[in-house]
């Protein structure tokens, strides 16, 4: 197959970039995304022009490293799909694709189609730590998790930090990743001892980073290739909300909510 | 809560007292229309429900002031994150697609001003009779409503603003549900058509007042 590529080059941080349009002729339908840039970046390299940076590691959809827009959709908008597990065969013979970096003030553009994403990272990193016990490997089901909150929790916990949410919000907002981290911490009763004060200092991390603010778009749902709900963020509301009331310390939550077995 | 910056500070913290003060807007709406309604059981029904309110100013004042104090709470906040999501994206997407949002999501930051304009016109005109002092006679309600509205281009104003509140009041009602953390897989897919079955019917009912003083209905 046959396809036009507007792609956006930027040689570095503070560059100007532009858009630049490649043509290609023989693209198999069976290859992934990153695979057809594979073969463009091939092609430039053997002319002697520089290939077009992109990021990715495991192409298997899991990593979260890989994420472009394509035709204005993160990840070319196909249900639960990372970039490198979009398929050529679901593009047309001849079409014309535009590729843009995630579009954000708190993913500075590097190279091309790589952001920097470290918003995220220390997002994560004022999340702190959840309270266990380490050493020998624990009894079976000394603390009871229900399971359904075990399941949600897991869905939650699917976010792969790619940035898909914020890329896809008008108001380019973080509100689906964060709440997701939040979220599946806050559920388990691992991670409720900190709940309170987690929900606060993650909140606090991301308003010093330039993201916009959540309106309920739901636009961000809409392009997560882990499918996450927006229910995390109406959970996220609810623990921030909740964390402010009085005799929440700074310091946790209650631990009377942590169910323990009985000693025996 | 001294230790962290305040709840305010943060957009979650502004979206939550959006959230709260839209409500108090929405039940002051919803009481509004219903005493309005009573234009259809007559004239001496809606004076006197008029006079009613009137009747303890102290406690008419204390309504009042609640309700101007949530709209400027609503705006300034309405303001403060809408800055902030423009900052958010310096550069712009050349393809630009609406992802999963609808029209009244996309046209808050419109139906809102609009609102705040219709409020400040509505009340020169039909609580202050500032605005065409020949139509309006202080306490008669009900003439009042019929001398404004039998000229279209009042009628018009009135109901263009009301669209606008449905379109404000569905997007709004679903999305404090979603602000304030009132989810459960159980209600969670009424959510979306409670908000536009009341956006709708909000909307409907403060129209019908208009349109039936236009088409000659009510008299």
């Amino acid at each position: 197959m046959r396809l036009t590529l507007h792609i956006w080059r930027q040689s570095g941080p503070d560059a100007k970039g532009r858009f630049e349009t490649y043509k290609l002729d023989d693209v198999n339908e069976h290859m992934s995304f990153l695979e057809m840039l594979d073969v463009l970046n091939q092609q430039l390299i053997e002319n002697g022009e520089d290939p077009v940076a992109f990021e990715h590691d495991c192409r298997e959809g899991v990593c979260g490293m890989c994420g472009i827009v394509i035709n204005g959709l993160p990840h070319g908008g196909r249900k639960g799909t990372t970039t490198c597990q979009l398929h050529m065969r679901h593009f047309k013979d001849g079409e014309e694709l535009t590729l843009e970096p995630w579009r954000s003030a708190a993913f500075p553009v590097l190279k091309d189609l790589v952001v920097d994403r470290s918003a995220f990272d220390r997002i994560i990193q004022a999340g702190g730590f959840i309270s266990i016990h380490t050493g020998a490997p624990p009894d079976a089901a000394t603390i009871l998790v229900p399971k359904e909150d075990a399941e949600l929790a897991m869905d939650y916990a699917e976010c792969i930090g790619c940035g898909a949410c914020v890329a896809a919000c008008p108001n380019g907002a973080a509100m689906l990743f964060m709440s997701a981290k939040i979220a599946h911490l806050g559920m388990l009763p691992q991670g409720k001892v900190e709940a309170d004060r987690r929900v606060k200092a993650m909140v606090e991390a991301m308003e010093k980073e330039p993201f916009g603010a959540c309106t309920n778009f739901t636009s961000c749902e809409a392009v997560c290739p882990k499918e996450i709900s927006i229910s995390a963020i109406a959970r996220m509301n609810r623990d921030y909300r909740r964390a402010f009331l009085p005799g929440k310390a700074e310091g946790g939550g209650k631990l009377e909510k942590v169910k323990l077995l009985p000693a025996t | 809560m001294n230790e962290s910056p305040g709840f305010y500070s943060s957009s979650v913290g502004k979206k939550i007292l959006m959230a709260v003060t839209g409500m108090i807007l929405f039940f002051f709406v919803l009481f509004h229309m219903a005493g309005n309604l009573q234009i259809f059981i007559g004239q001496e029904e809606l004076d006197r429900y008029a006079k009613f309110l009137h009747s303890v100013p102290e406690i008419l004042w204390l309504v009042r002031i609640a309700v101007t104090f949530s709209f400027l709470v609503h705006i300034v906040a309405a303001v403060q994150v809408w800055l902030q999501s423009r900052r958010a994206r310096p550069i712009r997407y050349k393809v630009r697609v609406n992802l999963a949002t609808d029209m009244a999501a996309r046209t808050m930051i419109w139906t809102g001003p609009i609102i705040l304009l219709f409020v400040l016109y509505h009340l020169l005109h039909l609580t202050y009779g500032a605005l065409y002092p020949d139509l309006f006679v202080e306490g008669h309600v009900y003439q009042n409503l019929i001398n404004s509205f039998r000229l279209w281009p009042i009628a018009v104003v009135y109901i263009v603003a009301n669209i606008g509140l449905g379109f404000h009041l569905y997007h709004g009602l679903w999305s404090l549900t979603q602000t304030l953390g009132w989810t459960h897989p159980r209600f969670d897919r009424c959510r979306r058509v409670a908000s536009a079955v009341i956006g709708i019917g909000v909307a409907a009912a403060n129209i019908s007042i208009p349109v039936s003083i236009l088409a000659g209905l009510v008299r």
